[in-house]
């Protein structure tokens, strides 16, 4: 694993999370509400966070780190800023959600579980976002979108691309003005 | 003995009246209602554009309406589902409602009187105007119990479900002696609707008699199967009745604190839940007086962290009690010892939420309903290759056939169906010659496969039964806690034998080899996860052992499913000359122009994803897929 470096901002979130974390009982059973509330705070577990965590429990940090990777939930890293799930439950399955996933791994350049250099995308695999009548089916961000197919793949890649150009070409004409 | 002088009847009969009330105040007489499914599927379908345009246009047009946010009817393929209420009219479902249809309903139908016909689903009463709903096979062969109030109440309001008649089946428990409470559930027949079918009333009864002064009753919503979602719908589209459900079994075995353990996957049941819990305590439904008796309730969240094997009892309690979720042997069951060593009662949703309509109707009603050994209705969450995908609850006894082709309208494109799975990840697939079995706890065990979660995936020629089972391994691999050795190394072998079949790389002694492992795997696992695990190699090799062979001697796949040993090749008799249709929906642009302008597939750099054969208009058909992949012509490439 690197060396985790401290995004601006990071000492005050984890300052934060410390305190928050002093309002939970010290009982072995609020070990994974911490969890919880930590990754609903930073959508991760930074290292940091664990540390306090062991502190606050008086638990070895290998058990708490025992307990989080053994549940999916919890992640590791600090996910991208557009996160793309794909549905591979069985409805998807049998309808090419493999493809779809696929062809999300080709076009951004990673393999599912992993985030893209500059911190854009991350791709991820999910079981049954439930909606199987739809599928197959991909989640970007907070949209799902219904029967997906290669060339969709492509579509709402493009539409952040524009997007981002937008912002772009909007900062400058406001850094002009 | 009672806090109260009143009954709780008494007690419960004011709320009811207070509930009512409001209730009622709410409702605007002449004002139409539109109610708007927004759980996840109807989200997930664009019921927050639906939602919008109706609020937009109805301001547009200074039209007075109301609308509702309910849960969900099951009827997935017709999402986002509206049904209105316009006075004068029978409430009328339509389906595949989108910001373009809400507004014409707006203008035409709110405005003018023409319900619109051509996007009527059908109406939710029988009347003299517009087709009943219940003229179709989808309403009804189903017989809804526990989905009753799905997507007809706004699960927001703790009003509208006792207004419905919901807690009155509490209040009669209160009244009874909890002894009088679990004989009841035992008469009913009532079996758990978890999967394993034991019987609720007989969990209830050993933790009723053993002897602690502290119990716990904990519903399990730790909806695992990928392809089963009906768990999620009944929080989110009716939580109060989980919990009355919940509250009726603390009652009979004596517990004082409740906790669903939701998975945090489904924020929008997890929300549902925690604010039905705060709507119950506030009138005092919950809390130190539960209806004005001594008895005392309180019920809590616990969001599951997402991990397959946790919907196995024991695996639960460790993570409920901060640990990794690695099953314990039974005995002790949960019943005596379970979490933090105290009795415990663990109940599906479902199991649950049917508690209420028996104390409301009695033991014999219940039996009367469904099959004798298994009565009461079963939920199925039918994804697929059907017409009409959703969940369905029927009474249990019915075929599959019924199930499949009836209610679900089988296979669309009149494509032959193949098999069904049935029961997720430790179900069996069942071929076409089982269609006639009931669907009940043992009839389904007996033809190898099994209830499970309920998760149903119907597959048609299309689909590749190695595959498939290729797939539930791959799940049940990544799941394995690693506490059983078997387990732990057993499924991850079967998996890399079944994927170099699927790659078409099988060896001769490969079907022995994936027997045998099986049997080990069954024999050495300590939980259900690892137990039932080889379920979808061993039936789906039991029954077609035909598509394995043809994998592992042919190099085929039957289905065309299998990519590695599939290709796709353009025929040049059928491809039009200059047409460019495929050209650009290939994603590694793989499709070259070859003699006479017209298209062919580079095989190395092709990755089938099957986005030409979409795109090859229909007149020409030109797309060709085959196995082996060696079957497919090799075009070369001209020089320019």
């Amino acid at each position: 694993m690197n060396e985790v470096s401290m995004f601006p901002g990071d000492e005050e979130m984890i300052l934060e999370i410390t305190n928050r974390i002093e309002a939970f009982p010290k009982r072995r059973d609020s070990l994974i509400p911490i969890l919880q509330m930590i990754q609903e705070r930073c959508s991760y577990l930074p290292p940091q966070a664990m540390e306090s965590i062991a502190t606050h429990l008086q638990v070895s940090i290998s058990e708490i780190y025992g307990v989080a990777t053994f549940y999916n939930q919890f992640r590791f890293h600090p996910p991208g800023r557009h996160q793309i799930k794909v549905c591979l439950g069985t409805a998807c399955h049998v309808v090419g959600g493999d493809i779809i996933l696929e062809n999300f791994e080709r076009k951004l350049g990673i393999k599912d579980g992993e985030t893209t250099a500059d911190l854009e995308f991350s791709l991820e695999r999910v079981a049954c976002v439930g909606c199987c009548a739809l599928a197959p089916v991909a989640v970007v961000d907070e949209t799902t979108h219904g029967h997906m197919a290669p060339s969709k793949v492509e579509g709402i890649l493009l539409g952040f691309e524009i997007m981002r150009d937008q912002a772009e070409r909007e900062g400058r004409t406001q850094d002009e003005s | 003995m009672k806090v109260d002088q009143d009954s709780p009847g008494a007690r419960f009969a004011r709320l009811q009246d207070e509930c009512r009330k409001r209730f009622q105040a709410r409702i605007t007489p002449g004002i139409p209602v539109i109610s708007i499914g927004m759980a996840t599927c109807g989200l997930a379908a664009g019921a927050i554009e639906t939602r919008k345009a109706f609020e937009a246009i109805l301001g547009e047009r200074g039209i007075q309406a109301r609308i509702e946010s309910v849960g969900c009817l099951g009827h997935c393929y017709a999402e986002p589902l509206v049904i209105i209420e316009n006075p004068g009219f029978p409430p009328i479902a339509y389906h595949e409602v989108t910001p373009g249809k809400a507004r014409a309903l707006v203008k035409a139908f709110l405005e003018e009187g023409d319900p619109l016909f051509e996007f009527v689903l059908g109406a939710m009463e029988e009347n003299d105007l517009i087709p009943s709903v219940m003229d179709f096979p989808r309403f009804h062969l189903e017989k809804r119990l526990v989905l009753e109030g799905c997507g007809r109440i706004d699960p927001t309001d703790l009003d509208a479900y006792v207004a419905a008649g919901g807690y009155a089946a509490l209040a009669k428990a209160l009244a009874m002696s909890p002894s009088e409470v679990v004989r009841t559930v035992l008469e009913s027949g009532l079996r758990g609707r978890g999967g394993a079918g034991f019987p609720a009333g007989l969990k209830w009864q050993c933790a009723g008699n053993a002897d602690a002064r502290v119990k716990y009753v904990i519903c399990n919503a730790d909806e695992g199967d990928p392809g089963a979602y009906m768990d999620r719908t009944i929080l989110e589209s009716n939580p109060h009745q989980v919990l009355e459900g919940l509250a009726i079994c603390a009652y009979a075995v004596g517990a004082g604190e409740g906790i669903i353990y939701v998975r945090a996957e489904y924020p929008l049941a997890v929300n549902a839940v925690g604010r039905a819990i705060a709507q119950a305590r506030e009138h005092g439904i919950l809390g130190d007086s539960v209806l004005g008796t001594d008895f005392h309730l309180d019920a809590k969240v616990f969001q599951g962290s997402g991990a397959f094997v946790c919907g196995e009892e024991t695996a639960l309690i460790q993570s409920l009690e901060g640990k990794r979720g690695m099953p314990l042997h039974r005995p002790p069951y949960p019943a005596r010892s379970g979490l933090w060593g105290m009795p415990t009662v663990i109940n599906n949703v479902k199991t649950l939420a049917s508690v209420p309509p028996i104390m409301r109707n009695g033991a014999d009603w219940y039996r009367s309903i469904g099959s004798a050994r298994s009565p009461g209705t079963a939920i199925f969450s039918v994804v697929g290759k059907v017409v009409h995908p959703g969940l369905v609850e029927i009474p249990t006894g019915t075929t599959l056939r019924t199930l499949i082709f009836e209610v679900c309208g089988g296979p669309p494109k009149q494509k032959a169906f193949k098999a069904v799975q049935i029961g997720g990840p430790s179900g069996g697939c069942l071929p076409g010659s089982f269609l006639e079995t009931p669907v009940d706890f043992d009839s389904l065990t007996e033809a190898g496969a099994m209830m499970g979660s309920g998760g149903m995936v119907v597959m048609d020629e299309d689909s590749c039964m190695v595959n498939v089972a290729r797939y539930f391994l791959d799940f049940t691999q990544k799941e394995s806690c690693g506490k059983c050795t078997f387990c732990r190394i057993g499924t991850r072998h079967l998996l890399n034998i079944l994927d170099r079949i699927t790659r078409g790389e099988g060896r001769e002694d490969d079907l022995e080899k994936l027997e045998s492992l099986s049997a080990d795997i069954q024999k050495g696992s300590l939980c259900g996860l690892g137990k039932t695990a080889p379920n979808p190699i061993l039936t789906s090799l039991r029954y077609f052992r035909d598509e394995y062979e043809a994998h592992i001697h042919e190099k085929r796949c039957p289905a065309l499913m299998c990519r590695a040993i599939t290709a796709f090749y353009i025929d040049l008799d059928r491809c039009a000359r200059g047409c460019d249709a495929c050209v650009g929906s290939c994603p590694v642009e793989a499709i070259f122009t070859t003699r006479g302008r017209k298209k062919a597939i580079d095989q190395d750099r092709c990755v089938k994803c099957g986005e030409c054969l979409v795109a090859c208009p229909a007149e020409y058909d030109a797309v060709r897929k085959v196995s082996p992949a060696e079957l497919a012509p090799i075009f070369e490439r001209l020089e320019e």
